[in-house]
């Protein structure tokens, strides 16, 4: 159980959230229009009249928005509506120049579905998924240009969205920052959305409210808009719902509100009343037809899907033997999950998990690059590891050719060679060495038989030393302990 | 179905539509003679008949994936009472 129970005066509070995300599709072009969905072009330089909501102009839907809003669905295991149909949702703002967001309300393009996360306690939890419907985004307000003047780009108008609602089935912080983190991995996965939440390319609107331990039913629950990153959106629910259990302390009631989340005191305040909240009057939009897939396009899209990353993690556990948390860091990132796969191949995949997420990461991190620039390449990995499995070279060389190949981008086995780096293996040359280090000790030795047994590190490290590094530890150790016992 | 002062008043300003005190009882009235209108309608039996969609018999028409449009702020920007910098721009609006 991860369920976050908040401790009252009075009674034992349970929290209870759900997230409504909207999650930008990746498309060339705008959902309803030809215009470019670049981001960072010059303001308002991919508008077409249709984004600009200039009279008689009509929207034609893009096929590619709708293919990606059924990948995604199967990807979230939902059932695929067949039948869809667009809707008006009305309100005034000034980044909505038609005055309305085409919607889908009554038939959204996909129903419900789950998404299985897993838990710091090693349990996994199923988070249904209430719907995902598409619809067009707004264009940008910036309002820090002028005093008294709020600039409109409406390059984002237009652009394709899937909103996905979940149940409300988050009991706990943790449990939603989870989905979140599972949602941007599949959505990744798919090709659909770069799930970047803090260019607003995936946005999350949080439900909380609570109820007593054993309560039935829901009490009235407050929403934050827009929250912007996966701590985020769990600050806010362990402070939105602290803030309940006081008001219901207290005595009072909590009324349904939007609030507004502060990242700078992660405290929210009241956005607006229900009273003034929005009456979008949707109804249906007559520029639109609806939308009527048959089987065969979803056993099309079906038929592109990608090894998900729940897949993929279970494969590397049982194929190749990997532990399940180490499957599920390699399985987050599609790139990194790939970059693993092709390093192992041939090799003991174990052990190229442990460099990967040891060394490799650390080299990375330190030098500030993305994998897919990383001077090491998964084959020379590969390689790497191959060379300490084959007992070619020990794991203190191998670091040492890891740094090197870090620097130049070199192969492993060019680099061996070249350096003379083999660990000598040769039992002769070995207890030439060892047998040099016995003699010049007699102390040493005299200490050891008289029951000084952790002086046998020290015989080692000067074996070690004096092959320059490349003995294999293993056999000096055993062979040390047979000459002085 | 029959309309209130206060639905009316709502809808307007929903619809940001400005309508006198004065004009709000005649506004109520047309409203409802155009619901009692529309609620001749109900005379008929429909049940068991789908709703009508469209006049159209044809399917939704999809486009291409493909840029075709834009680079053209100049033309956008055309008719905006105020604009600056290629932005258009309006009184502040922060909530």
């Amino acid at each position: 159980m991860t369920g976050l129970i908040i401790e009252g005066k009075t009674a034992s509070w349970e929290v209870i959230c759900g997230l409504e995300i909207h999650c930008q599709i990746i498309s060339k072009s705008k959902m309803f229009s030809g215009a470019s969905t670049h981001y960072g072009s010059d303001a308002n330089e991919n508008v077409s009249f249709v984004d600009a909501g200039m009279p008689g102009m009509l929207p034609t839907l893009n096929e590619h928005c709708v293919y990606q809003a059924v990948k995604t669905g199967l990807g979230l295991n939902a059932k695929i509506n067949k039948y869809s149909a667009f809707a008006r949702k009305n309100y005034f703002y000034a980044d909505l120049p038609q005055g309305y967001q085409i919607s889908q309300f009554q038939y959204p393009i996909v129903g419900e579905g789950h998404v299985t996360v897993d838990l710091s306690d090693g349990s996994t939890k199923d988070i249904g998924i209430e719907r995902l419907h598409i619809e067009q985004d707004a264009g940008k307000s910036i309002h820090d240009m002028a005093p008294d003047k709020s600039f409109i780009d409406l390059n984002r108008a237009g652009v394709g969205l899937m909103e996905i609602v979940t149940k409300p089935d988050f009991r706990s912080p943790e449990e939603a920052g989870a989905f979140l983190r599972k949602l941007r991995s599949i959505v990744r996965y798919l090709g659909t959305c770069d799930g970047n939440m803090d260019e607003g390319s995936m946005r999350c609107d949080v439900n909380v409210s609570v109820r007593k331990v054993g309560e039935e039913g829901y009490r009235t629950r407050c929403e934050m808009k827009n929250v912007n990153s996966v701590k985020f959106v769990m600050q806010a629910i362990e402070n939105e719902a602290k803030r309940h259990v006081e008001v219901y302390e207290n005595g009072g009631n909590i009324e349904q509100e939007t609030r507004q989340f502060d990242p700078s005191t992660g405290l929210t305040k009241v956005m607006r009343k229900k009273e003034f909240a929005h009456d979008y009057r949707y109804f249906p939009e007559p520029d639109l037809l609806p939308l009527v897939l048959d089987d065969d396009y979803i056993a099309k899209v079906k038929a592109d899907m990608v090894e998900l990353p729940d897949a993929k993690r279970a494969r590397f556990v049982k194929e190749l033997g990997l532990t399940a948390y180490d499957a599920s860091v390699i399985c987050e990132n599609k790139e990194t999950a790939d970059f693993f796969e092709k390093a192992a191949q041939g090799h003991d995949a174990k052990k190229v998990a442990n460099w990967l997420m040891g060394d490799f990461f650390a080299m990375l991190n330190e030098k500030k690059v993305e994998l897919k620039d990383s001077p090491v390449s998964a084959e020379n990995l590969g390689k790497l590891v191959e060379l300490i499995t084959s007992n070619v070279i020990n794991g203190k060389t191998a670091k040492d050719v890891f740094a090197i190949m870090a620097e130049t981008g070199g192969d492993p086995e060019k680099i061996v060679e070249e350096k003379g780096l083999k660990q000598v293996t040769d039992m002769g040359a070995i207890e030439a060495i060892v047998d040099e280090v016995i003699a010049s000790a007699p102390d040493n030795v005299a200490a050891y038989k008289a029951g000084k047994n952790n002086l046998l590190g020290w015989f080692v490290g000067q074996v070690m030393k004096k092959s320059q590094g490349k003995a294999n530890p293993a056999i000096v150790n055993k062979m040390i302990a047979e000459k002085l016992n | 179905m029959a309309i209130d002062r206060e639905t009316v008043r709502r809808i307007a300003f929903l619809s940001r539509l400005k309508i006198e005190d004065d004009k709000i009882e005649d506004t109520e009235d047309e409203f409802n003679k155009i619901l009692n209108w529309v609620e001749q309608l109900s005379e008929v039996n429909t049940d068991g008949v789908e709703p009508l969609v469209s006049v159209n018999d044809t399917n939704l028409t999809l486009r291409q994936d493909e840029v075709t449009e834009g680079n053209q702020a100049e033309a956008v920007l055309k008719n905006a009472p105020q604009a600056q910098y290629g932005y258009f721009t309006v009184p502040k609006v922060v909530e």
